[in-house]
């Protein structure tokens, strides 16, 4: 598993390879800062998501943010049920919390991510 | 993912204000330590570095609807002004009278200036009369340095002080419908018994925890409970007081704050009221009394409140869970621009998106159907009284 420095992660089923599939979500550190959330947008099956761009919404009843897309690709699955219980992603960030699936376009993009390590400590400084 | 877009209505968030710089350093309640102590949320607001929140926006507000909810309010401003002649000058400054104002009572008035010959809202404030000749003025954190320099360019030679005591002293909100039994169960059976027997808008003097307070039935959440202002060496030991003496009792932050205040359909400055705010328009006329009187702007309020107002406050329920924001625009149904968003969130008691906006006047009756533009995606949205009906359980 790999984590962006907008505290999305992403895991690659099998070989990284191009066409390979990945799941994404955000980490346990993000939902646990965003706390009250009301509201997810999702993007459609099919659609392309692009690194480091805006794939979806997610709303707290203080603040919106925006979900980055770690790696890009072709959206292959919608974790559709999330929007209506949103507690799957406090409960379960890496598991039953996952947001979308795309197919890797390009799996270099992964290299320039960080690992758990480099994110724990990311986040033990403070810095997002 | 980041939060990207400043959202907050008690401008919580930190994106709200100018970032705070070296020269611009956040200045800071005596109760900011125990905010970083207990898991406060530090954010930047209107100068000061208060805590948006400690754990749960949501479970907070809740505390407060259902119990007791106590907020560090201690940036708001607190001005004494006294002297033989300050009962009069304060009466010819503020947009309600105080000339009938008898020790112990409180008004909430708005202060306003005569800039160009018209009308300008400076502030929103409470005046509280605490003797003949001393009087508090409780006025928002954003306005308080203009609100101060104002005033002040317009104290006679002699006869009233004006003293900023903002810095001196700390003020503790206490909320909800189990908040003035708990702070009388730190009081002498005098001092319970006097504070018990306050009516909304009035205060008095007493010792809470062993502290001198001064107490006001009054607060920003639509709940019954009170006021205190402490010296700033009382804070903490009043708040941990307050705290101990019951478990339900839960600290909380800006954040609930503003969804409390939003349920509860009041205005915040800065949102539904800025400085060309006509009050009538705002369900505010409460605020002005112009029969009799004069004040700076009395004339052109005069002239404000003789015309009917073309853009109305309405409050706005929303389908769905995407709570709109402050500045999103309002359509009617024929699809025209009929309105703005002053501020919006997620209702905690209601369980959906709640907005306060500005409608023009056609669109303002309950139940008129509107939509309102979130993000490039329409919402439908039905006109609402404020309060919002059913937000409180009782």
């Amino acid at each position: 598993m790999k984590f962006a420095k907008s505290h999305e992660w992403i895991r690659v089923e099998g070989e990284p390879v191009p066409g390979a599939v990945a799941t994404i979500g955000v980490s346990a550190y993000a939902v646990e800062a965003l706390t009250d959330l009301v509201f997810m947008q999702l993007p459609e099956v099919g659609s392309q998501v692009t690194a480091g761009e805006s794939f979806g919404e997610i709303e707290s009843v203080k603040a919106v943010s925006d979900l980055y897309a770690p790696c890009s690709g072709e959206v292959v699955e919608v974790h559709s049920e999330l929007p209506d219980n949103l507690d799957l992603l406090g409960q379960d960030p890496y598991g039953d919390g996952w947001i979308i699936k795309i197919r890797l376009s390009d799996p270099s993009q992964l290299d320039s991510l960080m690992d758990q390590a480099a994110y724990d400590k990311v986040i033990s400084e403070g810095t997002h | 993912m980041s939060t990207n877009e400043p959202t907050g209505n008690a401008g919580v968030d930190a994106q709200q204000n100018p970032p705070a710089t070296a020269a611009d350093e956040l200045q800071v309640t005596p109760l900011h330590r125990w905010h970083a102590d207990h898991g406060g949320r530090l954010v930047p607001f209107a100068g000061w570095e208060m805590p948006v929140q400690y754990t749960s926006i949501v479970g907070e507000h809740q505390a407060t609807r259902n119990n007791c909810g106590l907020f560090d309010v201690s940036h708001m401003g607190r001005l004494s002004v006294c002297g033989p002649g300050s009962r009069s000058w304060l009466d010819r400054m503020l947009t309600r009278g105080v000339a009938d104002l008898a020790p112990g009572g409180v008004r909430y008035t708005l202060i306003t200036d005569n800039a160009g010959g018209g009308v300008r809202v400076l502030d929103d404030a409470l005046v509280v009369c605490e003797s003949e000749e001393q009087f508090g003025l409780v006025v928002n954190a954003s306005n308080r340095e203009r609100v101060v320099d104002w005033l002040v360019s317009q104290l006679p030679a002699e006869g009233v002080e004006l003293e900023d005591q903002t810095r001196q002293t700390a003020m503790i909100a206490v909320q909800g419908p189990a908040a003035v039994a708990t702070v009388t169960s730190l009081c002498s059976t005098e001092d319970a018994q006097r504070i018990l027997s306050l009516k909304n808008y009035r205060s008095c003097r007493a010792s809470v925890a062993g502290h001198a307070a001064a107490v006001s039935r009054t607060g920003y959440t639509g709940e019954d409970g009170v006021e205190l202002v402490v010296s700033a060496e009382g804070a903490v030991p009043v708040w941990e007081a307050i705290l101990a003496a019951n478990d339900a009792a839960c600290a909380c932050g800006l954040g609930a704050r503003d969804t409390l205040r939003l349920e509860a359909g009041m205005p915040l400055y800065g949102h539904e009221l800025v400085e060309a705010t006509n009050p009538f328009a705002i369900g505010l006329g409460r605020g002005v009394t112009l029969e009799g009187r004069t004040f700076p702007g009395r004339d052109a309020l005069a002239a404000l409140k003789a015309s009917p107002p073309s853009r109305v406050r309405v409050g706005l329920v929303l389908e769905g869970k995407r709570p709109a924001r402050e500045g999103c625009l309002v359509h009617a149904e024929d699809g025209h621009a009929c309105g703005v968003v002053t501020s919006g969130s997620f209702s905690p008691s209601l369980g959906v998106p709640v907005a306060m906006a500005m409608v023009d006047a056609d669109q303002a009756e309950p139940g008129t159907q509107l939509e309102v533009d979130i993000r490039g995606s329409l919402q439908p949205a039905t006109v609402s009284p404020l309060p919002f009906p059913g937000w409180r359980k009782s």
